[in-house]
């Protein structure tokens, strides 16, 4: 009977994909002159189908380990395993970029020129994995899952930053990629879009199960959607603490109401305003 | 109803007030330019030019006259011949600038060097280098609008996004795919700029190569309209001088006119709705 529970879970387990491993990784920057360590021997461990929210202040180095795992940017050591199998290490320091992890940028980076349905389809079209037919259907249906009828005609520069956000976020989904890898996207957005926001984005999440790294500065937002905080010292960034957020999935806004939340909220809000103090005295700027 | 919506397109605030300035603008140079005649004493400057009035009188008299059709369309075959090979040379050599660092080091500095040289510095040099006067008229023209465009062209490939380049290499593009889908709409616009700002050089270059060299090799009437408006100066029909220029006025506005039309058709995420 065990047995056969421990083989459905491990059934389970294999289903999922886009479990992410950091061993040891050091990046410095200019290492022949200024030799600015950006991450100092960061090992992290994030199961496949994890909503990993990596906080820390601005300029801490959060980005460079994003730039990694995505293939934009070698580290000077240590290794990154997706899956198991080796994204970059010593003898290949910089990953190849692959649609496998797609990245939601900070400021977005949905093409001007090409409409939102065009954007969506964009992907599978460079992969050609399907037919042009199958793909625009695909593209049609999952922007309409995601609230997104109507706009498929549009620009991605006449919708409001709220709907631009989603329909990245679909876009990368139709690459059906295991990681999505955020960077600080919604920051840019006002409190109460990004709420909005949060919300959409959960739902999108409970229908496609993928690993999301998640880098942010914002507390409220990193308790509300992630299964754990990663807190990083400033620069160099290094994981300080790790919080789990025992707060059930799925959830929705009265989360942040509970007495849970507040206490999470508690806790962090100390380690993440020293790190925060530590930043601004060494003058970082942002990025 | 629609006649309703025609009158309103025809007479909005902002065509009415367009209509009144240039009416004023006429009636005051009408003014100046009978002072003499009508006050007794020439205002400075405007008391010399002929009025709107003479001018339209020769205008007519020229409609008629097949040496003038013949000067426009032989200046404008060649702002089209030297803005049509500023554009098939400039285009690529700026995006090749500016996507090729080597190639970028070795032409950048000669680029650089050459293009502060006003086109009309080229008009002696130039009609040394080529064997009719027609292809001089030609190359100078080319390189008042050549500049110009390489260098919208390469300041706009250089300043793409490079989150585009990250995320259309995540999603699987090919180089190839990169450059077709991302670097050419992204220059776009500012080829459209280029152009548009190449082609008014080309109009003021056109006039006075054309006024230099003696207006091409079959000259008199086939001058273009820079030699028209020599020609008029010296043969003292001042009235003649002020048609050629507005002529010239006119062209450059309805080539700027089509370009934007094109450039606003070619870039439709940029239009306002």
């Amino acid at each position: 009977m065990s047995a056969v529970l421990q083989k459905s879970a491990k059934a389970e387990k294999g289903a999922l994909k886009g479990a992410i491993r950091i061993e040891d990784v050091v990046k410095i920057y200019d290492p022949e002159g200024a030799a600015v360590m950006a991450v100092d021997h960061c090992s992290l461990d994030i199961p496949a189908g994890e909503i990993c929210m990596i906080v820390g202040p601005s300029g801490c180095g959060k980005t460079t380990l994003l730039n990694a795992i995505a293939g934009f940017h070698s580290i000077s050591s240590g290794k990154i395993f997706l899956d198991d199998e080796l994204l970059c290490g010593p003898e290949k320091p910089m990953a190849q970029p692959g649609s496998d992890r797609i990245v939601v940028f900070q400021n977005g980076a949905l093409f001007p020129w090409k409409s939102n349905l065009d954007n969506v389809a964009f992907g599978p079209l460079m992969q050609g994995k399907l037919g042009k037919k199958e793909i625009y259907d695909k593209a049609r249906s999952m922007m309409a899952d995601a609230g997104l009828s109507g706009t498929e005609h549009n620009f991605p520069g006449e919708v409001s930053s709220g709907l631009r956000r989603r329909v990245e976020i679909v876009r990368a989904l139709m690459n059906e990629p295991k990681v999505l890898l955020f960077d600080e996207p919604y920051r840019a957005l006002d409190s109460l879009t990004k709420s909005v926001m949060h919300e959409a984005l959960l739902e999108i999440y409970y229908k496609n199960k993928v690993t999301i790294f998640f880098i942010t500065h914002d507390l409220e937002e990193a308790i509300f959607l992630g299964h754990r905080l990663v807190i990083m010292s400033s620069r160099p960034c290094k994981p300080k603490k790790i919080i789990d957020v025992d707060i059930p999935h799925p959830r929705d806004y009265s989360v942040l109401t509970s007495t849970r939340y507040r206490q999470l909220m508690d806790e962090t809000i100390e380690l993440v305003h020293e790190e925060a103090k530590k930043a601004f005295s060494a003058g970082e700027k942002e990025g | 109803m629609n006649a309703k919506r025609l009158r309103k397109a025809l007479f909005n605030r902002s065509k009415l007030r367009a209509v009144i300035a240039i009416f004023v603008f006429l009636v005051l140079w009408e003014i100046g330019s009978r002072s003499k005649e009508w006050f007794g004493f020439a205002v400075p400057w405007i008391g010399h030019v002929p009025a709107p009035t003479a001018v339209v009188v020769a205008w007519y008299g020229l409609l008629g006259d097949p040496g003038y059709w013949q000067s426009w369309y032989m200046s404008t075959l060649r702002v089209l011949a030297g803005f049509f090979a500023a554009m098939v040379v400039g285009i690529p050599l700026g995006l090749f600038m500016a996507v090729n660092r080597t190639f970028n080091g070795l032409v950048f500095p000669s680029f650089e060097i050459l293009r502060p040289i006003p086109p009309l510095a080229w008009v002696p040099a130039s009609i040394i280098f080529w064997p009719s006067q027609e292809l001089s008229i030609a190359f100078v023209t080319f390189l008042g609008a050549f500049f110009t465009i390489v260098i919208n062209v390469l300041g706009g490939a250089k300043s793409i996004d490079p989150r585009y380049f990250q995320s259309a290499q995540s999603m699987g593009s090919s180089q190839w795919d990169v450059f077709r889908r991302v670097v050419l709409p992204a220059t776009l616009p500012s080829i459209v700029v280029g152009s548009a700002v190449g082609m008014g050089i080309t109009w003021e270059v056109v006039v006075a190569a054309e006024m230099i060299s003696g207006g091409g090799g079959s000259g008199g009437s086939g001058g273009g309209l820079g030699f028209f408006i020599w020609n008029s100066y010296v043969g003292g029909s001042y009235e003649q001088i002020v048609v050629g220029m507005i002529s010239i006025g006119i062209a450059g506005f309805i080539s700027s006119e089509l370009l934007r039309k094109l450039g606003s058709y070619l870039t439709p995420w940029l239009r306002k709705r």
